[in-house]
């Protein structure tokens, strides 16, 4: 990116089935530096819904990025990120694992089936904060998101 | 400002035929503690090699992580990418592509082909350091790379 150039928000779709982070995380990336969109699913189901564009979510634009829990009802994390990955149309998206685990079996199973980072939430509060406002920085200042798919 | 865990430390493959952006990395990456070694390879080739510990590589460490540049001599980044994401011993290895480039056309095949982030290289020294410093922070501080195998 050119040195003048400020950084652009990210529409981020976060899946998660747990209410108590979502909310957390919600008022973490209100505190960011940057104004990203974040879109709530509460389950693999609905995410793969989401992203393409089904039933009530005809008029969902795609996200630049996919924060992704793994346990969740329906469909784990692995498995969505395994129909992300074998899908033309949205395997470009970059799919950031965010989970309570640090077991090594789900780091390696994470970047094995195409994961593009592995994030462990934070417990307390501030350091939540700090790691999405570092993630903010990294995914707005630093790196480039794939291009929208046109009729975006 | 809140200080989360104390950074792994993060081995770097930097894979560039321009040894002026090797230079300004290292001495960018030298002033973050977090960054424990850079490995600078220069083509493609020597890149496949580094990471299957071949020829001279022989006792080459495994990176936690590569930056990739995309044009280079011999084999490009895309087929290095290529190589790497069908090779089940590398394919978990984190690739950062980092180029002059920002065409939608290569962030595209980039991501396609498996990249997990697309970097710009600025133009400007003072905004590489910036870019080093929030690069490092990210990939040692809020992501857990895989671990290396053996480890």
């Amino acid at each position: 990116m050119p040195d003048d150039i400020q950084p652009q928000p990210i529409e981020i779709l976060l899946v998660d089935d747990n209410d108590d982070d979502v909310v957390l995380l919600t008022e973490s990336f209100k505190d960011s530096r940057f104004l990203n969109l974040l879109q709530v699913v509460p389950d693999g189901v609905e995410a793969l819904a989401y992203l393409r564009r089904e039933g009530a979510y005809r008029a969902a634009r795609t996200p630049g990025l996919i924060l992704l829990d793994i346990n969740m009802p329906k469909m784990n994390g692995f498995e969505v990120l395994q129909v992300i990955k074998a899908d033309p149309q949205l395997r470009m998206i970059p799919v950031i694992m965010l989970t309570t685990s640090t077991r090594d079996e789900d780091i390696a199973r994470s970047y094995d089936g195409g994961a593009c980072s592995f994030v462990a939430k934070p417990v307390n509060l501030e350091k939540l904060k700090e790691v999405v406002k570092q993630f903010a920085l990294y995914w707005t200042l630093v790196s480039i998101v794939p291009p929208r798919r046109s009729g975006d | 400002m809140t200080q989360l865990a104390e950074p792994a430390p993060l081995e770097i493959l930097v894979v560039d035929d321009n040894e002026d952006d090797v230079l300004l990395l290292q001495e960018s990456f030298r002033e973050l503690p977090s960054v424990s070694l850079m490995h600078a390879v220069h083509d493609g080739e020597q890149a496949l090699a580094f990471l299957r510990r071949e020829g001279s590589f022989a006792a080459a460490g495994r990176p936690g992580l590569v930056l990739l540049d995309i044009n280079m001599p011999k084999k490009n980044g895309f087929e290095v990418l290529a190589e790497m994401k069908g090779d089940p011993l590398l394919r978990m290895i984190p690739v950062v592509m980092l180029t002059t480039s920002s065409r939608e056309a290569d962030v595209l095949s980039a991501y396609n082909g498996g990249a997990c982030s697309f970097v710009t290289k600025p133009v400007s020294f003072d905004r590489l350091k910036l870019i080093a410093g929030h690069f490092a922070s990210y990939w040692t501080t809020v992501v857990q790379v895989p671990k290396k195998p053996g480890d």
